[in-house]
């Protein structure tokens, strides 16, 4: 089946007086209908940027060069009317901070309803009913109260079962959440992750989950690429990845999350050095200099990304991949 | 476990205090209300030194309010803080001047803690200049070199602005900055929250080295359950505003007694995953009562009597009965585990077995 | 500091109305301070021959004369002189005065805050008009008076921005800390307050030149400023007002001087603003 997301080569980066800033360099990925993919990486690696890029919301200075492709059309740098006539129905977002995403001066009645008018020629009465029954569908108790609603009124946990109620609202094909519970209490994360399956489940979109935190992506996804420095090093079936992570990187940072169960340490384990920030050039592997098994090839020649045989998917950018 | 030595035993929640223990600090009915709200209620517990006190909460639960309440950053209208003996709160701003000496915070932004106007080097030198006017230029430049290097900084970083740096080293300088004089007490409120994950351990580490090193008591403030259990000997955990639960880490990690405290092990106990097991991605969420809704932020009274009763958690607990809606005070159930649960000896009767 | 000024300069480097304005402002002064070297004319001769005279280049008297026969390009760069230095000066006391009081009302806050409020609330309430009429008849004439009337009126303005900047820093971390840290209230505000204001004050102050050269114009305009024979920029114009008819050019010359360096202050101002500000763009 033909992926409804493709992205091919895309590099993005800002040009200043001097050298050009790298946010995300030569990514290629598809997602396929249904499918949830994550895509995990901590600050500096560019896993936000390839989604703005793709959603057309790249800041003014961006250049962002390579294809992306939307059910076989051509999105990236497509002009607005184009773009606007996928984003918010087909391909919406689910941003990190629901107070920032949600319009602070409007109910969350007429944002919910903008979204059926502009989008499927609802009248707004048609589009008032639909998205109260959307806050039900995403168990947001009370749903004729919160319609009338603004959105400080709201705690956390529920603006951001609006915002994902509002993204689903015209049976979009792609979500892509950002973020979506990193701003949020721990209690609420896992309703959130609930919600986000149970959805999955009855609406059937396929779902791009941003995140740093692999404990959450855990329990959504079927594919995981990890990104670094702007690329990605490793791409591999959810259950594979954690039962058995290959490149040095995904492998420290599994090992850097504390956990609840086993002994208690002294020292927490840890990454030396810090991630390359995008205006970092590098040559070789971006991780070299942090890589307990670098070696001199590996600080000249970037390895390149390509499949290891492993009966799963996966593929892994280094010379000296862990082994399984 | 080696982690530096002050007996598990000794920690006591609330009054009676064991004299033989140093207790450094001893917070007793302190309240803080912005206008109507009462963000921190009865809060009471004991600090004592050499020890690392984990303080964990979600939103709404008031644990950095409760930082600054200590330090006197914010006012408080009910209550004591006392600082070896000392109460912080009720003794005048020009006395408590040099205690602040002893009592530092790391802060959770890091680089909004650091002044963007000045050089690293005058961060860190500011409380030597304050403390200890006598030294001489080089002399506090001497210092403050030391100090970056002790943080892993490099010494010449010294003329360097904040914005220059990254999120884990503004926290190295808000660190050295805190540590420079030697504290007796570190507040550490989330310190390592907006860090990467691969950071976070650096600084807990740090965190580490420089308490064994000076001999700093540490009380540390996170709603991140997974890294307070590796760097803490109590942990005092909170719910809107109140002290829900306080016990030795193995204690409570092992058996949680309150409904509360249960859920949040619950809800952050499935999200690592499983590490070399072969578990399925799509594990099914497990384990704990299922909790609703969203942590409680301290609401403005509908009518004054009806607030200050009850249990802040019965509106989301699995447990909630009648007797809830009177008034819960902290009580000691086992040695130094204290619960404010009106059916925590039920509980501990059969911690495990969820009841409805 | 610098680092945040190194940012600062090179965006007002690369904003081209800006630069040029500052280039102006920049002339204009060294033309006021050194153009009399050029002009044989003294501001005060009078030059009987040649009174009320059209500007000629090939004549001695570039710009013309005034009614007197004085030189007017030498009387305007003293008119020049003479606004700039009020400019300068009032502003340097209103902001001098105006920082302090303003910061100290914002970080202290409660009723200390509310206290210094109502006294610059008071203050403004005065019709500027007349406070200036009446410290001229108790202290007589005198330049230094009009500087010093000037800046006291300046300053409130000044202390109004300063305290709205100060309390909306005032709950910043950075501050926290350097309570958290044992600093005194007026280590505070020297040292972390005042430093992080002074952006948008300076900004201001650079807007405010003009409006206190104008307003010094002004009262000279009125007769309440500068006398006979020294001249400022707005006693200038007031004569050429008179003569608006007969030889316009005794308007044009002092006029346009100022409305070219008002402009040119404004849009360096600007600028400055933007420069300094990141976020306001």
């Amino acid at each position: 089946m033909a992926p409804i997301l493709n992205i091919d080569d895309l590099t993005v980066s800002f040009p200043q007086p001097d050298r050009s800033i790298f946010a995300v360099r030569q990514v290629s990925l598809a997602v396929a209908a249904r499918e949830c993919v994550a895509i995990v990486g901590e600050s500096g690696s560019g896993k936000t940027q390839i989604f703005m890029a793709a959603m057309g919301l790249l800041a003014g200075n961006a250049a962002a060069q390579g294809s992306v492709r939307f059910e076989g059309s051509e999105i990236l740098g497509a002009p607005a009317p184009q773009l606007n006539g996928i984003r918010g129905s087909k391909l919406t977002m689910v941003f990190q901070d629901p107070m920032t995403s949600l319009t602070p001066h409007l109910k969350i009645g007429i944002q919910l309803a903008e979204v059926l008018v502009c989008h499927a020629g609802k009248s707004w009465s048609e589009a008032r009913i639909a998205a109260r029954r959307m806050l039900e569908r995403v168990r947001v108790p009370d749903p004729a109260r919160r319609l009338n609603q603004y959105p400080h009124e709201l705690s956390g946990g529920l603006r951001q079962r609006v915002t994902i109620g509002m993204s689903l609202l015209c049976e979009p094909l792609l979500v892509i959440a950002d973020e979506p519970t990193t701003a949020l209490d721990v209690t609420v994360q896992a309703q959130i992750v609930d919600l986000l399956r149970a959805m999955r489940e009855e609406v059937g979109m396929a779902l791009v989950l941003i995140s740093h935190d692999l404990g959450v992506v855990a329990g959504l996804a079927d594919r995981i690429l990890v990104m670094y420095a702007g690329r990605i090093v490793e791409s591999a079936d959810s259950a594979e990845l954690f039962r058995g992570p290959r490149h040095p990187y995904t492998g420290a940072l599994l090992k850097c999350i504390p956990t609840l169960s086993g002994p208690s340490l002294a020292r927490l384990p840890t990454l030396p050095g810090q991630p390359p920030q995008p205006g970092d050039s590098v040559d070789g592997c971006a991780f070299a200099p942090r890589c307990p098994r670098a070696a001199e090839r590996c600080r000249t020649e970037r390895p390149l990304l390509r499949e290891i045989e492993d009966g799963g998917a996966r593929r892994v950018a280094c010379h000296f991949p862990l082994s399984p | 476990m080696p982690l530096p030595v002050v007996a598990v035993n000794a920690g006591v929640g609330t009054n009676a205090g064991d004299s033989a223990n140093d207790v450094l600090l001893r917070v007793a009915d302190l309240r803080v209300e912005f206008g109507a709200r009462a963000v921190l209620r009865d809060v009471t517990f004991d600090l004592h030194a050499g020890e690392t006190l984990g303080l964990v909460g979600e939103s709404g639960s008031g644990k950095s309010t409760l930082a600054r309440a200590i330090l006197r950053l914010i006012r408080s209208s009910k209550g004591s803080v006392l600082w070896r003996g000392q109460d912080l709160l009720a003794c005048e701003p020009a006395a408590l001047r040099p205690l602040r000496r002893d009592l530092q915070i790391v802060f959770q932004d890091p680089l909004a803690s650091l002044d963007p106007r000045m050089t690293v080097g005058e961060i860190i030198a500011e409380p030597l200049r304050i403390f200890e006017p006598a030294l001489n230029a080089q002399a506090r430049s001497d210092r403050v070199g030391e100090m970056l290097e002790r943080v892993g900084l490099a010494a010449d970083m010294i003329g360097r602005y904040p914005h220059e740096f990254s999120g884990g080293q503004c926290q190295r300088i808000g660190i050295a900055r805190a540590m420079i004089l030697g504290p007796k007490l570190l507040i550490c409120d989330e310190p390592v929250s907006s860090l990467d994950v691969s950071i976070q351990g650096q600084i807990v580490n740090l965190l580490l080295d420089l308490q064994r090193d000076v001999g700093t008591s540490m009380l540390f403030i996170s709603h991140n359950l997974a890294v307070v259990r590796h760097i803490s000997h109590r942990i005092l955990v909170m719910y809107s505003g109140r002290v829900v639960e306080i016990a030795s880490r193995d204690a409570l990690f092992a058996a949680p007694v309150h409904p509360y405290t249960r859920a949040l092990l619950a809800a952050v106990a499935v999200m690592p995953p499983p590490r070399g097991a072969a578990g399925p991605a799509r594990a099914p969420l497990t384990g704990g009562p299922p909790i609703a809704g969203a942590p409680r932020r301290a609401e403005p009274a509908a009518s004054p009597a009806a607030a200050d009763f009850g249990c802040a958690f019965r509106d989301r607990c699995a447990y909630a009965v009648g007797i809830c809606g009177t008034t819960v005070r902290l009580e000691e159930i086992a040695a130094g585990h204290w619960v404010a649960c009106h059916r925590s000896q039920e509980f501990t009767a059969s911690p495990l077995a969820p009841k409805d | 500091m610098s680092g945040l000024l190194d940012d600062a300069a090179l965006r007002l480097r690369s904003n081209p109305g800006a630069m040029c304005a500052m280039f102006v402002v920049v002339g204009l002064v060294a033309l006021a301070l050194f153009g009399p070297w050029f002009n044989p004319n003294g501001s005060e001769t009078l030059d009987w021959l040649h009174v009320a005279s059209q500007p000629a280049l090939q004549s001695a008297h570039w710009f013309g004369t005034d009614r007197l026969g004085r030189d007017l390009f030498a009387r305007t760069l003293e008119g020049a002189r003479v606004s700039l230095a009020v400019g300068a000066v009032a502003s340097a006391v209103s902001l001098a005065v105006g920082i302090g009081y303003g910061a100290v009302a914002g970080y202290v806050g409660g009723r200390t805050d509310h206290v210094m409020m109502r006294v610059i609330e008071i203050l403004s309430g005065l019709p500027l008009i007349f406070f200036v009429i009446f410290l001229t008849v108790i202290f007589g004439r005198s330049e230094y008076l009009l500087f010093l009337s000037i800046g006291a009126v300046g300053w409130l303005t000044m202390a109004r921005i300063v305290r709205g900047q100060t309390l909306s820093i005032r709950r910043r971390e950075f501050i926290e800390a350097a309570v958290a840290s044992g600093a005194g209230t007026a280590r505070i505000i020297v040292k972390h307050v005042i430093p992080n204001v002074i952006g948008p004050v300076v900004v201001y102050a650079t807007l405010t030149v003009p409006q206190i050269i104008m307003f010094e114009s002004f009262l000279s305009f009125l007769g309440l400023g500068i006398q006979e024979p020294h001249a400022s920029l707005g006693t200038l114009i007031a004569e050429g007002a008179g003569e608006m008819e007969a030889a316009p050019w005794i308007l044009l010359v002092p006029g346009g001087f100022l409305a070219v360096l008002l402009l040119a202050l404004n849009i360096f101002g600007d600028g400055l603003r933007d420069a300094l500000d990141v976020k306001e763009r």
